[in-house]
Order: C-alpha cells, then structure tokens, then sequence
C-alpha cells in the first residue's frame, strides 16, 4: 500500500517546498531533511524550547505530501501505547457472536480469527510503518524511559514490527523520521548514532521577521520588525527561559489582536505574558527598558 | 558506492581523514559515523564547502558541545569554515591536553610498593573511617579508595507511571480480557497490576577548584560508585570556574580509567570558584530541562564563592525549586568547631535539605543514606 517518498531534487529545493508551507528552514536543517529522505536516516533535532523542533516534521510533512503521525513520548510509555494492542473488547465480542450464531467453529480456526488483522489496534510506531509515505515525528524521545529508546531503536533500525500473533509487519517503505529532544536527560548513543544530528538555534533577526510575516501574514511589516528585534534584545538578557520563535510569534499575534501596527512600550507591558512566562524574567525585562521602541521612532 | 563516490576515491580518503581530525578532537566520530558522513557527502554531490560541512555536522556530531570542537576541526582540516554557520557560539573553551589528576597521581615514584604494606585490621579500618581523607598515606589512601568503590549511592524508589502485574492491586482490565480469551470467554481469573517503582535521578556537582583539590578525588570516586550502581538514572558535573558533564567519563568499569576519563575531560581542575555562574549554566542547560527535576541533586563545595554570594542564593532557590531535594555536602563541616561563614554558605543555607561533611569515608556512607532517604 501507499507510494514511496517524494525525493526532493536538493536541500535547497525542500527548503523551497517548506518555505511554502510557512516553515523556513536554514540550510542545516534542509539539508538535514533532505538527507533523511534520501539516505532513510533519522533526524535527530535538539534545541531551545520553541525553535521550530516539533513544527519542522509537520511543515516536511505538508511540504511532500506526506501523512503526518505523531508520537508524544512521555514516561511510563510502553510499547503497547507506541505499537500496537490487541482490540480486547471487540475480540470478546466476536466469540459472543460466533456463540450466538451458534457455529460449531473448529477451536484452532475460531483463535486464528480472532488474532486477525483487523482486530489489531495500530498505534502510532505501527501505524506509521504501514502508511507511506508518511512522516514520523517522535517528540521529546528525551521523556520516554530509556527501556522504550531500545524498543525505538529495533523498530527505526528494521522498519518492522514482530507481532507473535500475526508475525513480522515490514514497512514497504519506511517513514521518514523526526525525533526531538529537549535534553531532559542523555539519550543512548547508540539511538543517536542512527541519526542525523541537528542542533536547532534561535534564527537570526532577518529571518524571523520572515517567519513571522509568513505565519502572520496579516501583521504590518513594521510590527514583525520590532517584535523580531525586541525578542533578540531579550534572549541577549541572560532570562530563565529566552523566548523562542514560537514565542515571538504568539507576541506578534497578540498585539496584531489588540489592533497594534507598531509596538509601543504601552502594548509591549500589556502583552509580555504573550512572551516571557516567569515573573524574574519579566522584571529583568523591564529594568532593562528592551521593551523601548527603537530610536528613531516616532514617539 | 555511487558514481560520485567512486569516481574519487582521493575525496573518500580525504573525508576519512577529516573524520579522524574531528575524532581527535573530541567529537565521537567513530566508524558507523564516518561511513553515515560518506553516505551524506554522497548523496549531497559534488564538492562544495557548505555541503560537507553539513554532511559531517549531521552525522559525526551527537551533542551540542561537539558542535565547537567540530567547528574547530572543519577550521583546521579544510582551511576555514562556511561564514556564519558556528552552532553554539561559546566564548573559547581552553582544552588543556591531558590534566594529571590529583596530587597522588603526580608521579612520585617514592610509593613503597609492597614494602611497608599496613595490614588494615577491623579496629584500623574504623579509625581510617573517620580519617580526613586530605590527611592520609597513600596506603590509607588506597584502602578508602578501594571501600569508596564498594559504596552503592542510590536514591530511593518511587511509584512510577508504569504497571506491572501483581496478585493483589487494582483490576488489570487488558489483562482480564487477555485471560477471558484464552478461557474462550469466561471471566476465570481477575487480573491485576501495581505501579512499578523506579529511582529518582541523582545529580551530582563536584566542585573542583583549588581549595577542594585535598577531596576531589574521593568526591569523584564517589560519584563513580554512584554512576555505576545506576548508570542512567545518575549525572555528575564538576563545577568551579565552567561546568563540565563528565556523565560520561564515569561510565567505565574502573575506577582508575573513569577518573583518567574524567580528569582530561574537566578544563578547570584546580582553577577558582565561581558556583554561582556555574550552577546557572546547569540549571539553564540541563537543570530547567529535566535534569535536576525530582531529582536528588547532590553539591560538594566548601562554599568558598568568588563571585556574587547573591547570584548563588537566586541559583540554589531556582534549583530547590526544581530538585525533590537539594543536598549540601562541605568537606570542611567536618572539623571541629566549623561554622558556615563564608559568603557562599551562608546564601545557601536557606535552600538546602540537607548539609552534610563528606571528609571521611564514614562522612562519605552517611552521605550514602542521605541520598538513598524517601
């Protein structure tokens, strides 16, 4: 079932194919995309929190057509969560119906059909493996327990599954794989070393203005400029927690919201929690007087 | 191979010499690596600067702290590197060769191997357990290292999110139905499951500037006891003027390799004390991440701060805010008539949960049962 995966021409023509979806990607992280689909390598993406780690599998997703399947890692997350299950409640109901029926079903044959395809319930690792093409986003593999990276590791390394009922499931064509981490903890080298490693930073002025006037498109040039440059002047501030793409952009749409066309330090105080989500960072903030408009600005 | 690849056998020999450039630098560029880079070069084509600096970030790298040494590297190996592309700017790190570890590793040469063995009796062994461990021989020396090794340091378990079966908690109900089905459908047996308990991280952070150096070595093999008793639910970092995670370093079997490890990967060994900058670095790289989360966070200094005493009461209160619990252990508290006065200390008092000598191997056990306390 399904197609193989749309190779792109270059690295540069996927970031030509993401930068329509909304994503501008930097030539790391096309490249990085572009060998994953070419060599059938992971990408292993590590960042700041709110670079764009999560919405890059997405936007490669949309950019070659791909479905999107998403694993959210998390501790305690067991292969039955990630994999597969077996659809317990409908298997009861089928032998209730073959008694009801009142077939005189051979024992063997009557197991066999109850360990059917169809009662198996794929969960997102499976899923993934059967659709093509499809991207596979593994987020924050950092939170699962180290148990799970091995089980990880066998399914990326193989593309298959063993299912004891059923017997080995092989992907006719592998997902294209996305995992990301915060570094909560180290994950194991030997998941790494399947990977493509790409540490994903904070964008320069330019091209986050970029990406917020193509995430917003409704926001003034003017607006996006300040807000790009009000949030490199606060991740320059040492804070606990720097504000991130993803940050600015939520700031941009708050205060194009409120109907601004330029950020004044009225606006800038009465959105902050838009952007800086501890009060230490936020008084850090304000005695640094970042939140000023740019000289040269009309008063 | 492809065309692109065989057609320059010279490209692939000069590629593998890059990857050994980069190894010897300190990126682990190791042999599936190296054959991922030819693959990546490959498959991104004809030589340009900016396609092999990528093709070899992406598959030699695995931590953001290799991206400098990789940086450097490329610099060196292909004569400079595509403009604008260094990973994590980071002001340049000194990387010392090979740092000796600890005074009684220096060659003395004096050691009477053999010769003058004391015989360590119950009675001597309980003295030598209360010994500071800056004032032994080095035969004394080598009895505590070798019962620091036999330390275990672990924390205590906690219920995990995860179950698994048990003859008495809650209903299992995927168990039940598994157990129905292969009763065809009679409700036989009730299944049922527990949470599994699991440790709690333990965080480590060694102070290793000078005034430390008499009780670095035995903090390190304590923290290598640690790592080995549970070696992914353990971090140790040193601290003093940078932090260095010489999680790694520890993870080797002997004592005596991990401290080696562990000695030329930490550039500040003996250098001053700047905790509180470099508890920030941890708590903003690692701490607020996870790392120190409901964990055990163990810290071993005396406290002697020569930075900003405030900036370490702000630290130490953002990390017992994070941590379950914050442990001090100052190897001078162990003397008598000790009084936390330096200005260190005294910023830290109010955060911690426990403060603890850690001079002596009976400091070092008790140590032992307040990490492994609820």
């Amino acid at each position: 079932m399904g197609s193989a995966f749309p190779v792109p021409e270059s690295p540069a023509a996927l970031a030509a194919a993401l930068a329509r979806t909304g994503y501008l990607a930097d030539d790391g992280l096309a490249t990085a995309g572009y060998l994953a689909i070419r060599l059938g390598r992971p990408v292993f993406l590590e960042g700041d929190a709110g670079v764009g780690k999560t919405s890059f599998a997405t936007a490669l997703a949309e950019a070659t057509g791909a479905t999107p399947i998403r694993l959210q890692c998390y501790e305690g997350l067991s292969a039955a969560q990630a994999l597969y299950d077996w659809d317990f409640p409908r298997q009861l109901l089928h032998l209730q119906a073959v008694r009801a029926a009142g077939r005189d079903a051979d024992p063997t044959a009557l197991e066999a059909e109850l360990y059917d395809r169809r009662f198996l319930l794929a969960r997102p690792l499976l899923a993934a493996l059967t659709t093509s093409p499809c991207v596979l986003l593994v987020d924050e593999v950092d939170r699962a327990d180290d148990e799970f990276e091995a089980y990880l590791l066998e399914v990326l390394a193989d593309a298959a599954v063993t299912v004891p009922e059923l017997g080995r499931i092989v992907a006719e064509h592998p997902p294209v794989t996305v995992l990301t981490s915060n570094r909560t903890r180290e994950v194991h080298d030997a998941l790494k070393r399947r990977c493509l490693y790409h540490w994903l930073d904070h964008p320069d002025t330019e091209r986050e203005i970029a990406i917020v006037r193509s995430r917003l498109p409704g926001v003034s040039a003017r607006l996006a400029e300040q807000v790009a440059a009000a949030t490199a002047r606060m991740r320059a501030l040492d804070l606990l927690k720097p504000p991130g793409v993803a940050e600015a952009i939520d700031w941009a749409a708050a205060l194009d919201t409120l109907g601004a066309t330029e950020l004044t330090s009225e606006l800038a105080a009465a959105t902050l929690g838009a952007v800086l989500k501890y009060r230490e960072d936020t008084e850090r903030v304000r005695a640094a007087a970042v939140l000023d408009p740019s000289p040269g600005t009309e008063p | 191979m492809s065309a692109a690849g065989r057609g320059d056998a010279d490209g692939t020999a000069v590629l593998v010499g890059f990857a050994r450039a980069a190894r010897a630098a300190g990126v682990p560029a190791e042999t599936q690596r190296t054959q991922a880079m030819l693959a990546a070069a490959d498959a991104l084509g004809p030589a340009d600067p900016a396609a092999l600096y990528w093709a070899g970030r992406l598959t030699l790298c695995a931590e953001p702290d290799d991206l400098p040494r990789y940086d450097a590297a490329f610099a060196s190996y292909f004569g400079g590197t595509p403009a604008g592309r260094s990973g994590r700017p980071r002001a340049g790190r000194p990387r010392r060769p090979s740092v000796g570890f600890g005074a009684d590793d220096a060659p003395t040469g004096t050691e009477p191997t053999g010769t003058l063995t004391v015989r360590v009796g119950a009675s001597a062994a309980e003295t030598l357990r209360h010994r500071d461990v800056a004032a032994l021989t080095d035969t004394e020396r080598a009895e505590v290292r070798r019962l620091i090794a036999l330390l275990a340091p672990a924390t205590a378990p906690r219920p995990s999110r995860r179950y698994r079966p048990a003859p008495l908690g809650e209903l299992d109900p995927a168990g039940t139905v598994r157990e129905m089905l292969r009763a065809g459908g009679e409700p036989l047996r009730l299944a049922r499951r527990t949470h599994r308990v699991r440790s709690r991280r333990l965080v480590l952070l060694i102070d290793v500037s000078g005034s430390m150096a008499p009780y670095a070595d035995a903090l390190l093999r304590f923290a290598h006891a640690a790592v080995r008793r549970r070696p992914t639910r353990t971090e140790v970092f040193t601290v003093g003027t940078r932090l260095t995670r010489i999680t790694r370093a520890l993870r080797a079997r002997d004592p005596e390799v991990a401290l080696a490890q562990a000695g030329r990967a930490i550039p500040d060994w003996r250098g001053g004390t700047r905790l509180g900058e470099t508890l920030r670095a941890f708590l903003d790289r690692w701490g607020q991440r996870g790392t120190a989360r409901q964990a055990v966070v163990v810290l071993a200094s005396d406290g002697w701060e020569r930075g900003d005493p405030a900036l370490l009461g702000e630290q130490l209160a953002r990390l017992s805010r994070l941590a379950y619990r914050v442990v001090w252990v100052n190897p001078h508290a162990g003397r008598a008539g000790y009084q936390p006065l330096t200005g260190g200390m005294v910023a830290a008092l109010p955060h911690l949960d426990a403060f603890v000598a850690g001079h002596s191997l009976a400091a070092l056990t008790e140590l032992v049962g307040v990490i492994g306390d609820g």
